[in-house]
């Protein structure tokens, strides 16, 4: 049973963050992953295209980093509510005997494609935390979820992250 | 670009084209500047050491956008990718560098793919996909699924 000092956390939210989706951060992004794709890095053929401009990959946020931090390689926009609910998540799950962290995996929905020059906000919240036993002992897993909005306000994807403490 | 792919030329049990990729230490270190992913886990041997893993582990993330690219690669322009998951089920490590630009022979990892339904719903052509990534010996370490909207007549 995890304590009640790590099950608390359930439901908290964990901040909300801002970011300009810059051109040549969509472009760093498509390199390290080597995906030639000319709608990251053709400006001409992306705005002939139906989106009419250089879209990000669909993946271009995500946890562990919600925003990339290099996307503008400045702070982000804009930071409200800041999420110390997560070092204290961390901290609470440590004392409790889970002191690393794996990421476990992702599930998206995106519901609009992401353009250059967009401002997206990330909220996230802890939606569940959970022990099970595994292999080599045992594990807390954390969903968190998280909500993509646009500068128009628009939900431009939702993400279900799974972090495994061990 | 290749051929826009149309949900009538889907089949059920199809193979999505397979895609290739080398995970390098230099791949790793473009990942971790490019997502903001900075944990030391993923380029700095001492500390992988420490934490169990031997040496530095490919990022979960970056399998994912392999993953990703899958889907768009296969899915076309037209094409709209509506859902994705996947869980980084074992770990893999990258390829060292022999030279500044290229890394020692050694493991490939294969991004495949299968169709696993076909269906209309509020309008929208969809196609459901099981995808995965093997390691250089076959092994499944990285499986999920995707949902795509495909161009179609009806």
């Amino acid at each position: 049973m995890l304590p009640e000092e790590v099950t608390k956390f359930i439901g908290k939210s964990i901040g909300v963050v801002a970011c300009e989706v810059e051109k040549g951060s969509i472009k760093r992004f498509a390199d390290a992953v080597d995906d030639p794709n000319p709608l990251y890095w053709d400006e001409k053929y992306a705005g002939k295209s139906r989106y009419g401009s250089i879209i990000a990959p669909p993946g271009f946020f995500g946890w562990p980093v919600k925003l990339p931090r290099g996307m503008t390689f400045q702070r982000p926009t804009d930071i409200s509510d800041p999420p110390e609910a997560t070092e204290n998540m961390r901290a609470a799950l440590a004392k409790a005997g889970f002191g690393r962290v794996v990421d476990g995996g992702i599930e998206y929905e995106f519901f609009q494609p992401v353009r250059a020059g967009d401002v997206l906000s990330a909220k996230s919240m802890i939606k569940d935390i959970r022990e099970r036993e595994g292999k080599t002992g045992k594990m807390a897993f954390i969903i968190i979820e998280t909500a993509y909005h646009n500068q128009k306000d628009e939900l431009v994807a939702k993400a279900r992250a799974t972090a495994i403490y061990l | 670009m290749a051929k826009q792919l149309n949900w009538e030329n889907v089949e059920v049990g199809g193979e999505i084209t397979p895609l290739s990729k080398v995970a390098t230490t230099l791949m790793l270190v473009k990942w971790a500047g490019a997502s903001g992913d900075f944990n030391p886990l993923h380029y700095d041997a001492a500390f992988a050491a420490i934490q169990g893993v031997g040496s530095p582990i490919v990022h979960g993330a970056l399998k994912r956008q392999w993953l990703v690219q899958l889907m768009t690669d296969w899915m076309g322009e037209q094409g709209t990718l509506k859902k994705f998951s996947c869980s980084y089920r074992a770990m893999d490590w990258p390829r060292k560098m022999a030279t500044p630009m290229t890394p020692e022979e050694g493991e490939t990892w294969q991004c495949k793919g299968k169709v696993t339904k076909k269906y209309i719903e509020d309008g929208q052509h969809l196609v459901d996909c099981d995808i995965w990534i093997e390691n250089g010996k076959g092994e499944v370490t990285t499986p999920g699924t995707a949902t795509v909207i495909l161009p179609g007549r009806s």
